[in-house]
């Protein structure tokens, strides 16, 4: 799916990275534990995260994550948003809950990670 | 002998610039050409035992060594050390605090996870004194 698309089901804000939303992943994660996601995710993957802190976008970076959506309006401070975009990772936000954000991804084919 | 090595210190408790090591060293790893499905599992292993060391530990030293047929990533930490390391390798065993859980880490998948990246793992320590965590992945 594009990340494009993402960002029209979810109706999220980009907060930077707006110049990859072409770009495809091919799978979605949503957690809050950030050695989940390092343990589990492939390539090619946008995480689901309520975590706000700069440390999310070191697990993105460290696991080659390609976006990352914030839900729950959770904002993330300049800091973050600063990091992400030395990294090329594609950030927006979502009012949606973890749950609505993911039940639309996924009724619209965007598979999970395989575990 | 390694033909480079570089040294990174890791304090204890500091949020802000955790994972900064294990960043300089992917950045090292991606100049130097490594292959990049390589270098994604140094960076996940370097960067949980760099979490390691600021949530666990009194602060440390992170290292990475190349040679020609691998990359050497030690974490070397100066205390308190882990009483039962058989215990702490278990997916799902974790001390970690309130405030370390809401950062989003305490699950206790840092150690397998390392574990399962490196192609030669080990873990020492002694109570009291530290733990040294060695990683090796051939190249
Ligand atoms: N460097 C260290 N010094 C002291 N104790 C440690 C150190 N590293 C790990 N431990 C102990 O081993 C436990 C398991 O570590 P592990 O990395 O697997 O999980 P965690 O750090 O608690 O959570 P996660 O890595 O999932 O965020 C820790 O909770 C801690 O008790
Ligand atoms: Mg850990």
């Amino acid at each position: 799916m594009k990340i494009n698309e993402i960002k029209e089901l979810l109706c999220a804000e980009i907060l930077c990275g707006g110049e990859f939303l072409s770009n495809e992943v091919n799978y979605a994660f949503g957690s809050d534990l950030m050695s989940d996601v390092l343990a589990y995710v492939k390539e090619k993957t946008v995480l689901l995260t309520g975590l706000t802190n700069t440390q999310v976008i070191r697990t993105a970076e460290m696991a080659d994550l390609n976006a990352i959506i914030f839900v729950r309006g959770k904002r993330p401070d300049q800091d973050l948003v600063k990091l992400a975009m030395e990294n090329n990772i594609v950030l927006m936000l979502t009012t949606d809950t973890m749950y609505t954000a993911s039940g639309k991804l996924y009724s619209n084919g965007l598979e999970g990670t395989k575990i | 002998m390694s033909l480079i090595q570089y040294h990174f210190n890791v304090e204890k408790d500091d949020f802000d610039r955790a994972g900064e090591a294990s960043s300089n060293i992917k950045k090292i790893l991606r100049q130097l050409g490594i292959d990049a499905a390589i270098i994604r599992k140094v960076a996940i292993s370097t960067y949980e035992a760099e979490i390691n060391v600021v949530i666990h530990s009194l602060g440390g030293v992170i290292s990475l060594e190349i040679d020609t047929s691998s990359i050497k990533i030690t974490a070397k930490d100066r205390g308190p050390g882990i009483a039962n390391i058989e215990l702490a390798m278990q997916a799902g065993y974790s001390t970690a605090s309130d405030k370390v859980r809401e950062m989003g880490f305490g699950a206790g998948m840092g150690l397998p996870n390392m574990e399962k990246c490196a192609d030669k793992f080990e873990v020492e320590s002694v109570v009291g004194i530290g733990t040294t965590i060695t990683m090796h992945m051939y190249i």
